[in-house]
């Protein structure tokens, strides 16, 4: 079984249990770099998955929240190699399966294939990728490839039908399904129509479908929990930390009651 | 040296960009899921109306009489006395809105009417794009909303004022570097929220594919007048050409009609600021690395973990860390070359072109002015064409800002 196969497994089972995955972002490094590790066991402790978000100086398919927490973590010296090595000084792996998000750049001025091999060694099981459409991916998929780590492909709202069924043959681990268009966070609460377009995504996916951008509540997890695998939750989390709260509390309260069983 | 010859070739065949956007291996379309089908969307746009004949009738009926093209070929007797050579400039100062952006705002503008669309966004820098494509949209019929860097809003004020008087908002981007960098990543969040009912009217040959292209054959303009007119008018091409690079549109506009005259020697002139190390300029082709940032694989001044680093020029124009990928490929094949002209070299340039010609250049023009001083002190009698990208009413806040440091460091 391939690192990819264990996230899209694990998906799966929070997904057949009637409860979706807590999928947790968080800004490496963010609020406090030499609190990473121990706040990435912790959260790991709670979450289905983590996805690891690598800081970046132009992050354009972001929102004001992730813009702000990224900036303070360039500041704090957090960078692609610190992480990696951050994820590598961990005495005791999280169990939950960890994803790296991080813009193209940064990927590149590493090298894929150091960052793959650093990847895989570190317990990466998937990179996602915001500016990297499918159509420029190539390089970096089959340096990913040789290691097992899956590259997700996000779809969105005003994905037409053809391309949809390509992304979610080409995605791994899990499709990300954008719930509308615009950057990460944001109080513009959920589309109307959210849950017929992750039906749609769903119909043609082979892999599970996680849902995120701007869900922050219990009440919109339980909305969502009959119409995906996962939820993604980011902003609201980030805002959590900023805030000095406690993210594990957060993350719990988002799971629907019968979660608790 | 054979394999980049082969790839000129292929540009000047018209075969660059590629299907995928590229130039060699410059450009591409690097950007979130979302604005993919509306990338498509505005390929297939291109596609149908930039050449066709009506597209371009309108066009060109407007560049003149809106526009007011063809802009002059002017001999700058001045600066030919004292440089010692013979001196052209295409005036672009002379188009309406005062800079060469009018070209690709009327023409994006054109276009968008065509592709059904109301609204458009566009990111400025010097403030001359967000002039053009307010201006552009008011003739059209257009709304229109312009992004705009709080530093350069401030250190271009004339101009804020301008576009809010021909109908646009001015929005203040108060995030990132605070320039035209964040206000192309603020432009391209606006654009991802809306990606069906806006049109990005972006300012340069940068950007995911189709902009590079698309921008190119807006402002080419300038190459194919100033062909003509310094043939008929000098009877021979220039030596050399000069035009300053940004994102590097109007250099690509006047370089064009040139390429395949191997007798002519072409130069791009970048913001050297300060000085030339990292964060002190904005000379991405003379000191940069490749990379990927706003859309496009292309030169870029970041650090070793992939950065994209601030940037300083006094031109804001010029004030960027990336450059268009057309530009990073004609510098690998050696067609064009790239050189730096200092903040000072600039506004020495500027004064000498007022009190020579009776022409205030903006900042960013001066650049071009001042890498061909140079070279025309070292190539004494040539024939030089530079490109007079813009007018520097502009940038009357920063040359009396500089004027008063200059004279608090005399005193």
């Amino acid at each position: 079984m391939q690192p990819h196969d264990r996230l899209r497994e694990a998906i799966f089972r929070c997904g057949n249990s009637g409860r979706p995955a807590i999928v947790a972002f968080v800004t490496a490094g963010y609020p406090r770099r030499e609190l990473f590790r121990a706040q990435l066991a912790d959260i790991a402790g709670e979450a289905d998955a983590v996805e690891i978000g690598v800081p970046f100086t132009d992050p354009m398919a972001d929102g004001l929240t992730i813009q702000r927490s990224s900036r303070k973590a360039l500041e704090a010296g957090v960078r692609l190699p610190w992480i990696l090595a951050e994820l590598e000084a961990m005495n005791m792996p999280p169990a939950a399966p960890l994803l790296l998000m991080s813009y193209l750049n940064p990927l590149l001025a590493f090298g894929f294939e150091a960052f793959t091999q650093h990847a895989a060694r570190v317990g990466i099981s998937a990179v996602i990728v915001p500016d990297l459409p499918h159509e420029e991916s190539e390089p970096l998929r089959a340096a990913l490839d040789a290691q097992g780590i899956g590259l997700v492909q996000l779809v969105t709202p005003v994905t037409p039908p053809e391309r949809l069924a390509m992304l979610c043959q080409a995605s791994r681990g899990f499709v990300y399904a954008v719930t509308s268009a615009g950057t990460t966070g944001g109080g513009r609460g959920l589309p109307a129509d959210v849950t017929t377009y992750l039906d749609r995504v769903r119909a043609v996916s082979p892999l599970p479908v996680c849902t995120g951008f701007g869900i922050r509540s219990a009440d919109q997890v339980a909305a969502l929990a009959l119409h995906a695998d996962g939820i993604v939750v980011g902003s609201a989390l980030v805002e959590v930390l900023e805030a000095g709260g406690d993210p594990v509390a957060f993350l719990r309260s988002l799971r629907p009651a019968c979660a608790l069983t | 040296m054979q394999a980049n010859e082969d790839s000129l070739a292929e540009l000047l065949a018209g075969r660059y960009p590629d299907a995928c956007g590229r130039f060699g291996p410059f450009g591409g379309r690097y950007v979130p899921e979302t604005l993919m089908p509306a990338l498509e969307r505005l390929e297939a746009g291109v596609r149908a109306h930039l050449h066709a004949a009506d597209f371009r009738a309108e066009l060109d009926r407007e560049l003149r009489d809106w526009v007011g093209r063809p802009t002059a070929l002017t001999h700058a007797r001045g600066l030919s006395e004292r440089w010692g050579a013979e001196v052209w400039l295409k005036r672009e100062d002379l188009a309406h809105t005062g800079a060469h952006k009018i070209n690709n705002a009327l023409g994006q503008a054109l276009l968008a009417r065509r592709l059904g669309v109301s609204r458009v966004i566009a990111e400025t820098g010097a403030g001359q794009h967000g002039v053009a494509s307010a201006a552009a949209c008011a003739r059209v019929g257009l709304s229109c909303r312009v992004y705009m860097g709080a530093i350069d809003m401030e250190r271009q004020a004339p101009n804020v004022d301008r576009i809010r008087r021909l109908g646009a908002d001015v929005v203040p981007v108060e995030s990132g570097d605070r320039t035209l960098r964040a206000a192309i990543d603020e432009a391209l969040r606006d654009w991802v929220a809306d990606p069906e009912g806006t049109y990005y009217l972006l300012g340069s040959v940068v950007g995911p594919h189709p902009y590079p292209y698309l921008v190119r054959e807006l402002q080419r303009v300038i190459g194919d007048e100033a062909r003509q007119q310094i043939e008929e008018r000098a009877g021979r091409l220039p030596d050399v050409i000069f035009a300053c690079v940004g994102g590097g549109s109007n250099a690509i506009g006047l370089f064009h009609a040139f390429l395949g005259a191997d007798d002519v020697a072409i130069f791009g002139v970048e913001a050297g600021g300060r000085g030339l190390r990292l964060g002190d300029n904005a000379a991405t082709l003379a000191t940069g690395r490749p990379g990927v940032l706003h859309g496009c694989y292309t030169m870029l001044l970041h650090d070793a973990d992939g950065q994209v680093q601030e940037t300083h020029s006094i031109s804001a124009g010029l004030d960027y860390p990336g450059v268009g990928p057309e530009h990073a490929f004609l510098q690998m094949t050696g067609r064009v070359s790239y050189v730096t002209a200092s903040d000072e070299d600039a506004l020495e340039a500027l004064n000498e072109c007022c009190s020579a010609e009776g022409i205030l250049p903006a900042l960013e023009s001066a650049h071009a002015l001042a890498g061909a001083r140079s070279w025309a002190r070292e190539h004494a009698g040539s024939s030089l064409l530079i490109g007079l990208s813009g007018r520097g009413d502009k940038d009357m806040p920063t040359l009396a800002a500089h004027r008063t440091r200059a004279r608090d460091a005399a005193a």
